[in-house]
């Protein structure tokens, strides 16, 4: 054995910036800490979900409660907590609204998004790595459904259908299904020629567990960074779809909902669009930057990364602190 | 054992016999026969080493052995028979129940051949858990007691590590551990120290050595170096342009060869070069698949060809003391 690798093997190499011990992964928690943008965003999801989770249990009907004397107040600190943002045409309270939208936001996007994530992973995972003619099959459905404009199909359906949550959340999730598979297959097309999945055939792994196992590990990052976009692309989505009348109902309302009811006021009132606008932004960026670090994170090959202190990162640590002699 | 019912085979049976082997590629440009009519046997315990210059076949039958050839390339002949079954005609789920317990495989390349992704102590787990049935935390253990087996120190610990955080000699001998985990009868290694130094190479052979005496396997070394094979193997197999040009117990053969090839291999060693003199070589280089020619396939290289070369190609028939060559004038060989 050679002089480099016994010391590595024995753990007693001078590693410096006490990094955590060597074949322990460093915990979740430091990996974020070290990465700010990520700490910030993990928080800004955080308190999102809290908000939809619990929020309307605090606001009670203030979402809905109309005050027509106090119609299109700007944000001030006088006016009381429900003050804070503004009212919108109908005097009803901006926060109130966005902590309400909140709620039925998520409660479409995450769901599509899950849904959309886990079917066309599934398949386009099972299409690449067999190939031949079940991928021909699964890749042509996918073509089918992005040659039709996916605001097209929504339109029709949801004017034939009630356009009611769960139907906005199938659409959402049948439209945004070939990235997935698309994405999937690639990665399986490419991972099933690997030496390492032939060294699993070679013991008699059946492919169902090669999938899994070996496959969706690596491909896993890579989904989950294009679901994360997609999220924005949903989110987006639903507030064209509820421009255009066919989606969330008022009295319900969404941030795009929101959005699309305050552009007549865009001029005199700002708040009810900017803000709801702003939500919208905060969250995808948020679940953008998360996504980015939980690729590093994820990768056993890149994790070392978010373990060195902030001064050392960047293109002058390209060698991983074990290699350091 | 749960998952064969086979016997094991007795010590005289061989424990891979290779019939008649032919592997065809298909190429745009048409169809190439990359293995033709291979042949060879081994028994429990011993070591056989499939000798040739590169792109001459030699892992293309493993690959075929271990079912791994990909889509180009098909068997359109032969038998590989294992416990005295023929792989080559089994349905796929007859077959992925020998893989691994009967047959397994040590690849060259062993950072490619870990996945980049999972601890290791996990990857050398997993035939237990496929064909035993094992829980991932038993499945694990085992691993580590594989993974002292083939001396890495501090296995409970490094069994959490990732591939590419061992050195090369260290990937290897995991990729062994794997191969061996479920005690197989016949193991192939594929030019497995060929990406090594030399002093690992010969860690790496001395453990393949020590595992195939514990555990009784029978070994098929595919490799180009000569040293390994006149140290290591008990049989040789000499490969040129897809077929056998020669086999025999490795001291007789090395210490009288009887084709013109092996000649020529052992000739090119530089054991006594003189600074200045040129090194002796095989001259030309070997056929490509399409113009294989219809005669003996080593004409064109070959110090003793004559008119009846070029008309007929020299079967593969047997020089007696257990060794056979292919080519017309063997004997001429011997006397030399």
């Amino acid at each position: 054995m050679t002089e480099a690798e016994s010391s590595a093997v024995d753990g007693t190499a001078p590693v410096k910036d006490a990094a955590p011990a060597r074949n322990r992964p460093p915990s979740w928690w430091l990996l974020l800490g070290r990465d700010r943008a990520a700490a910030v965003g993990a928080v800004i999801l955080t308190v999102v979900v809290l908000v939809a989770l619990f929020g309307r249990l605090f606001i009670g009907d203030r979402a809905r409660r109309q005050d027509l004397d106090a119609s299109l107040r700007p944000p001030s600190l006088g006016d009381g907590v429900y003050g804070l943002l503004g009212t919108d045409v109908l005097g009803r309270s901006v926060l109130a609204r966005l902590i309400d939208a909140a709620a039925t936001t998520l409660s479409v996007a995450v769901p599509a998004v899950l849904c959309s994530l886990l079917i066309g992973s599934a398949l386009g995972l099972w299409a690449g790595y067999h190939g031949g003619r079940r991928e021909s099959v699964v890749m042509r459905v996918a073509d089918v459904i992005l040659s039709f404009p996916s605001l097209l199909i929504a339109v029709v359906v949801l004017y034939v259908f009630s356009p009611s949550a769960l139907n906005i959340v199938l659409i959402l999730a049948v439209a945004r299904i070939p990235v997935y598979l698309r994405t999937s297959r690639a990665e399986a097309a490419e991972l099933r020629s690997r030496l390492f999945v032939d060294a699993a055939r070679t013991f008699g792994t059946p492919s169902r567990h090669i999938i899994y196992r070996h496959i969706l590990p690596i491909a896993l990052p890579t989904l989950l960074t294009v679901a994360t976009l997609d999220f924005c692309f949903v989110m987006l989505t639903e507030s064209s779809l509820s421009f255009l009348g066919i989606g969330i109902q008022p009295p319900d309302v969404s941030w795009g909902l929101m959005v699309a009811q305050g552009r007549q006021y865009l001029q005199t009132a700002w708040w009810i669009t900017v803000l709801p606008g702003l939500a919208i932004v905060l969250t995808t960026v948020s679940a953008t930057v998360l996504a980015a670090w939980a690729r590093i994170a994820t990768d056993p090959a890149q994790r070392w990364r978010l373990t060195l202190p902030r001064k050392r990162r960047g293109a002058s640590a390209a060698v991983p602190p074990e290699m350091i002699p | 054992m749960t998952t064969t019912s086979a016997p094991a085979p007795s010590a005289t049976e061989p424990a891979l016999d290779v019939e008649g082997l032919c592997v065809d590629l298909n190429t745009a440009s048409g169809t190439l026969r990359a293995v033709d009519g291979v042949s060879f046997s081994v028994r429990r315990g011993r070591t056989l080493a499939l000798l040739g210059e590169s792109g001459c076949g030699k892992s293309m039958t493993a690959l075929s052995v271990v079912g791994l050839l990909d889509p180009a390339a098909e068997v359109t002949g032969g038998a590989v028979r294992v416990r005295g079954k023929d792989t080559l005609r089994m349905s796929a789920a007859e077959r992925r129940k020998l893989a691994g317990p009967v047959l397994s495989i040590v690849f060259q390349d062993a950072l490619t051949a870990l996945n980049p992704v999972q601890p290791v102590g996990r990857q050398i787990g997993e035939p237990f858990r496929i064909h035993r049935g094992l829980s991932r935390r038993q499945a694990e253990e085992k691993a580590v007691e594989l993974m002292t087996r083939v001396g890495i120190p501090e296995p409970r610990q490094r069994a959490k590590s990732y591939p590419h955080q061992f050195s090369g000699g260290m990937r290897q001998r995991l990729l062994i551990a794997m191969a061996v985990a479920l005690d197989p009868d016949v193991l192939i290694a594929d030019e497995p120290t060929t990406a090594l130094d030399v002093t690992v190479q010969a860690q790496i052979m001395r453990l393949l050595r020590d595992l195939q005496d514990e555990r009784d396997m029978a070994v098929v070394l595919i490799t180009h170096d000569l040293a390994v094979v006149a140290q290591r193997a008990d049989d040789v197999v000499v490969m040129y342009a897809g077929t056998v040009v020669e086999n025999g117990p490795v001291h007789d053969v090395f210490s009288s060869p009887r084709h013109p090839y092996t000649r020529g291999l052992l000739d090119s060693v530089p054991e006594d070069a003189e600074r200045g003199r040129p090194l002796p070589a095989v001259p030309g280089s070997p056929p490509e698949l399409s113009a294989v020619p219809p005669g003996c396939v080593f004409q064109a290289r070959c110090p003793l060809v004559r008119e009846r070369c070029v008309r007929e190609r020299p079967s593969l028939r047997s020089t007696g003391d257990g060794r056979s060559a292919a080519c017309h004038f063997s004997e001429e060989l011997d006397r030399a």
